[in-house]
């Protein structure tokens, strides 16, 4: 529902670090996504191509980099990547553990000109 | 040229959501989420709640607001601990902004925490913030077609207060219309009639509250 949010979010972003920085048009944007959260890449992407229209960032790339599910066991202290739709260790079943990353969901960097 | 930006575009709400429950469970805190459209009396609500509830409860309130403090102070000066939390201009509040701001209350020594949303009938209801209780308020002068047009948040309410009815003869307001409404989006809501400015109906609002209170600190 807060797709179009979002991608108005990214453009934001991305309209102003490109201004911040003197830069002219914006080619690419990077998006750190953690597998937990659960956004839809090609969504995000049709959104930005119409939100995106007419600024310096229209017809920009949106790379994703897909952060996967890892976690720490505070019963067995071991460290897993994990199935976001599994929510136990992998080492030994315990329910008692921290998510360490998957919840990513940043702008990372632009390439601009 | 590669700008490294690294700028968050949204925290993950619902699981942030999720862990103010377990730290509210843990720490035995009830929160209660206000919402409502600017003027419906919010603030005048839980003011009246926290003279009917602070002799059996310890209180903390949240103002949410998008800009000033004019809330918080009215709830400072009635000696509650109050933290005013600006949004800068967005529409609703995050579990994010909440999880950040519990820091501030003692929560050893709080009972319950009201928090306030932005003045919203569209926003606020889209957002878990960790809340035990929804509280909508609307109030008579903004008309009995509300539920019709907003129905998301009065389908998410536990309780919904239909405030200012002392006015109601003066703007033509069929709260029984209201009522029909609001139960064909929310069978299990409690739906009360109150008026913040004459005390009507406060004390049932005020024990209603009560009970779900007693239900989680028991």
């Amino acid at each position: 529902m807060h797709e179009l949010a979002l991608t108005q979010s990214i453009l934001d972003i991305a309209l102003s670090e490109a201004e911040k920085h003197g830069a002219s048009r914006v080619l690419s944007i990077r998006l750190k996504l953690g597998e937990f959260s659960g956004v839809v890449p090609q969504l995000i992407q049709e959104y930005f191509d119409i939100a995106g229209r007419g600024t310096p960032a229209e017809g920009a790339r949106l790379v994703m980099d897909r952060v996967p599910v890892t976690v720490r066991c505070s019963a067995c202290g071991a460290e897993n990547t994990m199935d976001r739709f599994r929510y136990l260790c992998p080492s030994c079943g315990s329910d008692q553990i921290r998510m360490l990353t998957g919840r990513e969901f940043y702008v990372d960097s632009l390439e601009v000109e | 040229m590669e700008i490294k930006v690294v700028r968050q575009i949204l925290e993950w709400n619902e699981d942030c959501s999720n862990e103010i429950k377990a730290l509210t469970a843990d720490k035995k805190v009830f929160i209660l989420n206000v919402m409502g459209s600017p003027g419906a009396g919010k603030t005048s609500v839980i003011t009246q709640l926290i003279s009917a509830l602070s002799g059996s409860y310890r209180i903390g309130v949240i103002e949410g607001d998008i800009a000033g403090q004019i809330d918080a102070d009215r709830i400072a000066s009635l000696g509650i601990p109050v933290v005013q939390l600006n949004t800068d201009g967005a529409c609703h509040i995050e579990a994010m902004a909440i999880q950040h701001i519990l820091q501030y209350f003692d929560l050893q020594e709080t009972d319950v925490l009201f928090i306030e949303n932005i003045g919203n009938l569209v926003c606020p209801a889209e957002f878990n913030i960790g809340e035990d209780c929804r509280l909508a308020v609307l109030s008579v002068p903004e008309g009995d077609d509300k539920v019709d047009k907003y129905p998301l948040l009065f389908s998410t309410t536990d309780i919904l207060a239909i405030n200012k009815y002392d006015m109601k003869d003066y703007f033509d307001f069929d709260a029984d219309k209201v009522e029909r409404a609001a139960r064909a989006v929310n069978p299990g809501a409690e739906i009360l009639r109150v008026s913040s400015r004459t005390g009507l109906g406060m004390d049932a609002l005020a024990q209603l509250l009560s009970r779900k209170i007693a239900e989680k600190l028991n």
